[in-house]
């Protein structure tokens, strides 16, 4: 049967939590299942020693997540959106992030922050933003953005056993969709895109909501006589360069799609990176496709116009394949 | 009753009771003499080493307040960790790490307690309980209270005890952190030293609040000002902040009232402290007080010299094998950001 995202996370956690008696789970409202009610009914499964409520303390919580995992637990912290993340920047960069580094490997930080990020239903400036190019430039952190129930699925769980901080980045778009719960024992590993649609004309690179959005632009595409190949990157932080060498040395055009403003973005240092690693491949420049460099608005008419969309995707691929 | 000599004059009520209470015997204040000795040895090495350019950065001496350091982890056992900030070495050597290492970090060597990695400012000794120091003001509040969190949940009976100064009152995350330690009644030590500086500025010019130990009523904190150059006092003052923290009644908060005889850091020329403070501030040195306790307590200036001279010694040796070290080979720069190599390749 079906599941949605939300659904199919929460059975992660569920697992992970029955699992591992050394996962723990803490955030704002989380005993109550939190604003999205990713973690309803664990407190009451797992104990509530196990699922803790805490004040809003975003700074604080970080840090006891970030103390806690120093100290054998494996906390899963949620930051209710990624907005609110920048009052968690000090632990997040400067302790969590360092801490196996600065300790010549003494420590570990086996910590998962979930957030959750991205423009929908006027959520408006301070709620909606995606701010993980922010982390992607801090050694020490991982950054996982899945596109699917199924990716968070497998993602998350390999988050929790990874060992090192995980910042684990869901999109409020994503929460409502809804996909056949597959059994697997197979988990993806962090660090390894995967290549959601074969084809040959031209990359588009993405992640998050954004993958269904590149896949749903490769449709249209199709009927226009340019097959696209659609890689969904999984993890931002640490970049799967070769799954995006082997498919630009194939298609010799690239499209970098996401939802975050383009200036100093995720596509900002793949397009780097293919110039640097791949430019006797390219057959055209590579292209970005995000939003505009304004806060994302409330008006649902502006908000629209605003987020990128297949049609934007569908216009860049346009035209890089002339 | 101990009678107390006319060099000794009981400095705070505290002094008094501290003395009445306390079942140590001068040969058990002998023995942290020594940690205290060694601590300002090593210290002043540090100095010396920094003013010939051998120790990067900028570190910071934790001279004039080593009683704290000592009277607070005299009563910790291998199994409480201990966090602590920019003037940690104190800290680090009285939990129990090893000099040499420790010297060797400060130097930026290989042996260090990190491998050159941390420095100054981020000893760690996970093997001692020293989980580490942060250069972020205030930053290890919440560490600690989240050790003190993994401690609590695990029921492992250890407790967690941080260090900071006055300044880190300043910050939003110290307020956080005593509501939560208070709310979850984690066993949690939270150690104050109070020296009335923030780099240059003085604590007039940081807070209207007189107190730090005035913070933790309001979260329903037990609290305790106490003379922190009295090592005396704070050894008592900590038995029984860290009894009821032990005992699972939740934190504690320490104030210790000290005063930093060296500069904000090496180098610090001091201009905003008059010459007058700084002679006011000497006579308040830890060590001279403890030995002048010993002195009317029958211990004679020999026994002292002769500690004094074995430690000596001993810090010169390990600093010396620190010194003797080589540098991290260059090429090693990359290693130690993730476990997985994968992570590492990918970046
Ligand atoms: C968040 C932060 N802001 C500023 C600094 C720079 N800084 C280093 S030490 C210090 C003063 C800290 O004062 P206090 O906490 O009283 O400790 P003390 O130096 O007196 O031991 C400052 C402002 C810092 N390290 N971290
Ligand atoms: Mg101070």
């Amino acid at each position: 049967m079906a599941q949605t995202f939300i659904e199919i996370l929460r059975r992660a956690l569920d697992e992970e939590m029955a699992r591992d008696a050394a996962v723990y789970l803490l955030g704002e409202d989380v005993a109550e299942g939190g604003a999205f009610g990713v973690t309803k009914g664990l407190a009451a499964k797992h104990g509530a020693t196990r699922v803790k409520n805490t004040p809003i303390s975003e700074a604080a919580i970080t840090g006891m997540a970030t103390g806690a995992a120093l100290c054998g637990l494996k906390p899963i912290l949620e930051i209710m959106f990624i907005d609110f993340a920048t009052l968690a920047l000090d632990c997040l960069v400067n302790q969590a992030a360092k801490y196996r580094y600065m300790s010549g490997g003494q420590l570990a930080v086996p910590m998962v922050v979930r957030t959750q990020s991205g423009a929908a239903g006027g959520a408006a400036a301070q709620h909606s933003q995606s701010l993980e190019s922010w982390f992607i430039h801090v050694p020490g952190l991982v950054v996982v953005a899945p596109s699917s129930p199924m990716e968070a699925y497998g993602l998350l769980k390999s988050a929790i056993r990874l060992g090192d901080p995980v910042l684990f980045i869901e999109h409020k778009r994503l929460y409502a969709m809804k996909e056949d719960f597959v059994d697997s024992a197979e988990l993806p590993t962090i660090g390894k895109a995967r290549v959601a649609r074969e084809g040959s004309d031209v990359t588009i690179i993405a992640y998050s909501a954004m993958v269904r959005t590149a896949l749903e632009a490769a449709e249209t595409l199709a009927g226009r006589g340019i097959s696209a190949e659609v890689i969904d990157l999984r993890t931002l932080l640490p970049l799967d360069m070769a799954t995006i060498s082997a498919s630009v040395s194939k298609t010799h055009r690239a499209i970098v799609a996401h939802e975050a403003v383009m200036s100093g973005g995720v596509g900002a240092e793949i397009a780097a990176r293919i110039a640097d690693e791949l430019f006797d491949e390219l057959d055209a420049p590579v292209k970005r496709v995000g939003c505009p460099f304004v806060p994302i608005p409330f008006a649902p008419e502006l908000e629209k116009a605003l987020l990128p969309n297949a049609l934007s995707i569908v216009q860049a691929a346009q035209e890089l394949v002339r | 009753m101990i009678k107390t000599s006319g060099a000794l004059t009981p400095r705070s009520h505290f002094y008094w009771i501290t003395l009445v209470q306390s079942s140590a015997k001068p040969a058990d204040w002998k023995t942290l003499l020594a940690q205290l000795w060694r601590i300002r040895l090593f210290e002043g090495h540090v100095q010396r080493l920094a003013a010939g350019g051998e120790v990067p950065g900028f570190p910071h001496l934790s001279t004039g307040q080593e009683a704290v350091a000592v009277g607070v982890c005299a009563h910790l056992t291998q199994n409480d960790v201990v966090f602590t900030g920019h003037r940690g070495h104190g800290h680090s050597l009285a939990k129990g790490c090893n000099l040499t290492a420790t010297m060797a970090e400060i130097l930026g060597r290989d042996t260090g307690l990190c491998r050159g990695r941390g420095g100054s400012m981020h000893l760690v000794d996970a093997g001692c309980g020293m989980l580490g120091a942060t250069g972020v003001v205030a930053g290890n509040l919440p560490l600690a209270a989240g050790a003190a969190w993994a401690a609590q949940a695990r029921q492992t009976g250890a407790i967690s005890v941080v260090f900071f100064g006055d300044g880190a009152t300043g910050a939003g995350v110290f307020h956080e952190t005593l509501n939560l330690a208070g709310l979850w009644k984690l066993p949690l030590l939270l150690v104050c030293e109070n020296n009335g500086y923030a780099e240059f500025t003085s604590r007039a010019e940081h807070s209207d609040v007189a107190k730090v130990s005035a913070f933790a009523a309001p979260y329903s904190i037990p609290s305790a000002t106490i003379d922190g150059n009295d090592l005396i006092a704070v050894h008592q003052s900590a038995a029984s902040a860290i009894e009821h923290v032990r005992r699972g009644d939740g934190p504690y908060l320490l104030e210790c009232m000290t005063v930093r005889l060296a500069g904000h850091y090496v180098g610090d020329q001091q201009q905003y402290r008059s010459k007058e403070e700084l002679a006011e501030a000497l006579k308040k040195c830890p060590i001279e007080r403890l030995k002048s306790y010993l002195l009317s307590q029958g211990v004679t200036d020999d026994e002292l010299m002769a500690i004094a001279d074995q430690i000596k010694q001993e810090v010169q040796r390990d600093v010396d094998a620190a010194r003797a070290a080589a540098a991290p080979d260059p090429a090693s720069f990359a290693e130690g950001v993730y476990a997985s190599p994968l992570l590492a390749a990918g970046c």
